[in-house]
Order: C-alpha cells, then structure tokens, then sequence
C-alpha cells in the first residue's frame, strides 16, 4: 500500500463498507439522541414537542436508575469474578495429561454454543424452580426448604446464568495462554524450588496476565448489554431487584411506552459503556503493551 | 559435596526404550561432559539426574544417598537450559535471586549473592532490565548465574551454548571452564560439539544410541578409543576406516588412520597408497584433503596450510604404522 495510486484504489475500494457502517452506527445513535430530547410517548400521543432536558431528568432522577446502575455493575463484576477465576482454575485442571482429553474439552466448551434465553430456561426450570428444578427436589433431599432463587437472589441467579454461559470462553481462553507456556520455563521454576503453588504465582499467572486482560475486555463489553437471561428469568424484578441499564431502557421504552425517556436512557446507557471502557483500558490495557 | 552415584539407570516412554542400562560414577568436582549424536540421550540422561523424569528403574545416587524418587526441588541440584529458561516478567536481579526467595533466604542475604554472582558474571549494569531487553550471551550468563546463587551440589547443564554464535562460543566455553576452576563444583555438560568436550572436560561420556560407549579423559578417548564408534565420533575430522584386504594385512577386520596421522607426497610412487584430491578445503592453518584412493574410498588428510592443491592433484599418502587403529568385526578395538 505505498503507492499514491494503491492507496487511492483501497480508499475506493473500503469506501462502501465504511459508508454503509457509518450509515449504520450513526443514523439509529442520531435518532436515539433526537428522540431522547422529544416528549414521545405512545399512552399519551397528544403530548409531543422538544422536552429539553426532561427525559433525562425522569430517567437519571428515578430511584430505579441508581439501582440498575449498580446492578449493572454487581452483574458485570460478579460474572468476571466467577469466569476469570473458574476459567483459570478449570483451565488448569484441563491442562493436566488425563483420558478422554478431547471430549472433556468439547463438553466444557459446550455451554457457550447454547442460546442465551434457551440457557436461561434451562436454569430457571431445570435447575432453580423450587417445585420442579433440581436444586428444589436436592433440598427437599436433604429435608431442606427449597430456595425460590429468582424470588429471593433475583441478581445472584442471573450471575450464575450468565456466569456459567461466559465460563467456557474464559476456560478456551486462559487453556491456549496456559499451553503456549514453555515447558522448560516449568521446569526451570521447579528446579529452582518453587513448589506448585509458587509456580502458579510467580511463573503461570504472569504468564496468563495477558490472556486475562482479554478475557476482562471482551466479556465486559458483553456483560453490559445482558439482556435475554434477565427478560427470560426475572423479568427485572423482583421490583427492579435485578434490571440493568439494559433492560431499565426497555421497561422504559417498551413496557411503560415511552420512547423519549427510553432514548434517553439508551443514550446514558452508551455514556456509562464508555466511561467503563476508558477505566478498562487504563487498567488493563497497560497489559496489553508488554 | 555432588558426587553422582548411577546404577543400572533405565528408561523408557512407553514402548520405547531410550536408555536400556547406564552405570556411571561422577567424582565430587568433577566436570563430566555427555556427548553423542542426535537422539542417543544425552537430554534424557541429564534430566534423569536433574529429576525432571523419572526412572524406569535402576537408582540415582548423590553423595551416596539415593534420590531415585525425589523431586527436583530436593536434589539441590541446578539446571541451564538450551533455551535459558529466564521468566520473561521478571527483571534479572529478580531472574537471580528467584531460588533464593523460594529458599526463604533474608533480603540482604539475596542481595549480597544476586551481586556476587552479577560481578563474577560481568552482569552488573544489565541487573534492572527485563530478559527480552538482552543479548543472547547476556540471557546466558543470567541463567548460569540463576544456577550459581543457589550454591547446588552440582551444575547440569543442557546445550547451553548452540544458540551463540561461534566467537561468543568460544568465549562462554572459558567463561564456564573458568567458573568450574573457581567453583570447583561438579558440572554435568551435555553436547554434541566434540570440540566443547574435549577442551572443557575432565572426563568424557560418550553416548550412543543410549549406552555409554566409553567414559575417560578427552585425550584416552582420542588416543585409545574402545570401539569403532568412539574413534569416529572423537577427533575432527573424523577417522578415515578401511575395511576388506588392507584391514587384513594388519590382522583386522577394520582400521582406522585419522587424518592427521598420514604422511603426504606428490612423489610418484613415494607412498603406501595412491589417491586423486577431490576437493581441498584450506583453513589457512591446516588444509584438509579429500582423497579418493584407489580401491579403498574416499579419505580425509590433513596437512600443513602452506601447500596449496587443486581438484585432480595426485597424492600418495603413508599411514603412521604406530598410529593405525585395529578393530574386531564387531567394532571393538584390538
Ligand atoms: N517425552 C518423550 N516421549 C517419548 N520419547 C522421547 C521423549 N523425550 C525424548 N524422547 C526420545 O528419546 C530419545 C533421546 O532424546 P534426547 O532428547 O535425550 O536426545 P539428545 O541426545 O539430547 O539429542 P539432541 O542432541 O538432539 O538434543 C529421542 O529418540 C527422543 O525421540
Ligand atoms: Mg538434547
């Protein structure tokens, strides 16, 4: 690409590509930001015209907003803790030499491959109701109350469900950077008397550090936007006891009809899901360069 | 203290058995260097020592004590590997001092030993820079010196100068002799460099195909190889052998004449065999000749560098006769 005449014949040929995504993001963000200063709902059609700062007073100003805020947050967090952790520690143990290595790695995988509200049903009846899900009947077992987990954890159990869905990736992810570790370096480690959990210390999570980072970005931008298990599960509730962002902007402007605060919402939404992405590449992205 | 006792040592992956009997005793200071051609073992006899594989059977002695089944950690024993094997992440005062910390030795204990091993290995201004930040020979002398702070028993080490060039070769070659002499700590040095072996060890193992063929000084294995095998592994270039009727007239299956053991002329007929220069290659000091002998084969001659031949030269060459090596029809020397 360094002649004058080359670049000209990328620019020319890339140009469409980059209209038609540019047409993409911008038209519909144009639209949220324009609808987010109108007074639009559809229950009262009559009341219309510019609304100034008003939507995003109703929306910023509920009380549900500071929750979903910090649900979003607990959701995020949460579901990172759980798959960085277990992905590192199922990572290890899939790392080691055992029998049926490649259908073991298929099997954990295979959550990923499952839809989300499909997964999310699958937990809410097979596993969490308490009269028919296997954690009911497992209580009553042990001669235990059965727990109510959406009524009671209504937050807890979507982590779980999304946790369990994001585990696999963070397994696949943290497997490879474990494997491409040299063995020698291993070896070197142990003959300098590290022992196992010295060697994971000093020598396997620096090694991983990078990986990690990875796993943090890229499931993070994912997580914000959770949406299919909350509407599948809870339905937000109950209360706003598990809404997000996400979904606090569909209550708003598809349940409750009102599509100037539910823009306005949209538009907070993607403000929040770049300040996250500046923390994040601050304190991540340091890892990225070395 | 590391005197390394082997004992009927075997070992196999699986099906497959790489050493079948090794028994070798290694004096406490000793520097013993394992040579053989690629494959024969030599990795996998070092790492049985270093306890990075296990044993098929057979015991592993150190000073007398039997760590057949003890970790690497509690062998007190200290690896350099081909690769160097430093941590990445870590700078080289930390690469250092790492068996240290795992030992649990004081802060200022580490920092007096990370600096004594820093200047005995010249790495004083590199101390804060990471591993990827330094030369190949630099890497290596981290490694050496992550091995010496520990004070081990003995020193294994792997290859560890096939990924420098020649001239920093031949200077890490005295770099680790000179470490041994001031040490004087057993060292095991693997290599398939015959020069290596010769110039740095005390005794040579000469490996093959999993068995040691001979263990001696450099210059018994040059002078009185035990077998076909050792000759022609031992000596650069390689000894010339000659099989069949001229084998005979010496009451051998085969003898060997190395290439610096022939007298050489141009005189017609002034020698016990006639043969035509193939290609002659001139190092300045020496020049090596490739002689095709009528009857015999081709043979490597070695001669002064002052005389220059050329594709095609005759040349007559004479055996030393107290210099020709007798081998049996199976390869033993007579
Ligand atoms: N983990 C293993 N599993 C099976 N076979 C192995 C294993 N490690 C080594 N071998 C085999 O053992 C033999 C000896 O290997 P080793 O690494 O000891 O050779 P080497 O003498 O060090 O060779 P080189 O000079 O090329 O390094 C080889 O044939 C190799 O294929
Ligand atoms: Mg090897």
């Amino acid at each position: 690409m360094a002649t004058r005449q080359t670049r000209t014949l990328a620019r020319t040929m890339m140009a469409p590509a980059v209209i038609v995504l540019l047409i993409w993001m911008a038209v519909p963000l144009g639209m949220t930001i324009w609808f987010s200063f109108q007074n639009y709902s559809l229950i009262n059609p009559m009341m219309t015209g510019f609304a100034g700062w008003g939507n995003y007073e109703y929306v910023i100003g509920d009380p549900s907003f500071t929750q979903a805020l910090l649900n979003t947050l607990l959701l995020v967090g949460g579901v990172l803790l759980i798959t960085v952790i277990g992905g590192t520690f199922l990572a290890l143990l899939l790392d080691q030499p055992v029998w049926g290595q490649g259908i073991l790695r298929i099997l954990v995988i295979s959550p990923f491959f499952v839809m989300p509200p499909v997964a999310a049903l699958i937990w809410k009846n097979g596993f969490m109701h308490p009269g028919y899900g296997m954690l009911g009947h497992l209580y009553e077992a042990l001669g235990l109350e059965p727990v109510d987990w959406f009524a009671q954890y209504p937050l807890f159990s979507v982590i779980v469900i999304v946790a369990w869905q994001w585990l696999p990736f963070a397994t696949l992810i943290l497997l490879t950077a474990l494997q491409s570790l040299s063995e020698e370096q291993r070896e070197a480690a142990e003959m300098d008397g590290a022992n196992a959990v010295n060697r994971f210390r000093y020598i396997i999570l620096p090694h991983m550090a990078r990986a990690i980072t990875i796993v943090i970005l890229i499931q993070t931008i994912f997580l914000l936007g959770i949406f299919a298990e909350i509407r599948v599960t809870t339905g937000g509730g109950p209360g706003y006891a598990s809404t997000n962002i996400a979904f606090l902007v569909f209550r708003t402007g598809i349940l409750s009809n009102d599509i100037g605060a539910g823009s306005a919402g949209g538009v907070v939404a993607v403000i929040i899901a770049n300040i996250v992405a500046i923390f994040l590449m601050r304190a991540v992205g340091k890892n990225l360069d070395a | 203290m590391g005197s390394i006792t082997l004992e009927h040592v075997n070992k196999s992956f699986g099906e497959v058995e790489i050493i079948p009997d090794i028994s070798l005793e290694i004096k406490d200071g000793e520097f013993v260097v394992f040579v053989g051609p690629s494959g024969c073992g030599k990795s996998t006899l070092l790492r049985l020592i270093a306890g990075l594989e296990d044993t098929s059977s057979g015991h592993i002695k150190l000073d007398g004590e039997d760590v057949t089944g003890a970790p690497p950690a509690r062998r007190g024993l200290a690896m350099v590997f081909q690769s160097y094997a430093l941590y990445p992440h870590m700078s080289v005062r930390d690469n250092i001092a790492f068996p240290l910390k795992m030992a649990k030795t004081p802060q200022a204990i580490i920092d007096q030993k990370v600096d004594y091993a820093a200047r005995t290995l010249n790495l004083g201004s590199y101390l804060d820079r990471r591993p990827r930040a330094l030369s190949g020979g630099q890497r290596q002398r981290v490694a050496i010196g992550r091995a010496i702070v520990r004070e081990p028993k003995a020193f294994l080490f792997d290859e560890p100068l096939s990924n420098l060039d020649a001239a920093l070769r031949v200077n890490m070659r005295l770099e680790i002799t000179e470490l041994h002499q001031q040490l004087k700590t057993t060292m095991i040095y693997v290599t398939h460099d015959q020069v290596e072996a010769m110039t740095m060890a005390d005794r040579i193992v000469v490996l093959n195909a999993g068995n040691v063929e001979q263990f001696g000084s450099p210059l018994e294995l040059y002078k009185k190889p035990a077998n076909r095998f050792v000759a022609g592994f031992i000596g650069s270039p390689k000894m010339n052998f000659v099989d069949g009727p001229e084998a005979e007239k010496h009451k051998a299956h085969a003898i060997g004449v190395r290439p610096e053991h022939f007298t050489l002329s141009t005189t017609a007929g002034a020698g016990q065999w006639a043969g035509t220069v193939n290609v002659a290659e001139q190092l300045g000091s020496d020049t090596f000749l490739h002689v095709e002998v009528e009857g015999l084969g081709l043979m490597t001659v070695r001669t002064d560098g002052d005389q220059t031949f050329s594709h095609g030269d005759k040349v007559y060459l004479t055996p030393d006769a107290n210099r020709i090596y007798r081998f049996d029809a199976a390869g033993l020397a007579l």
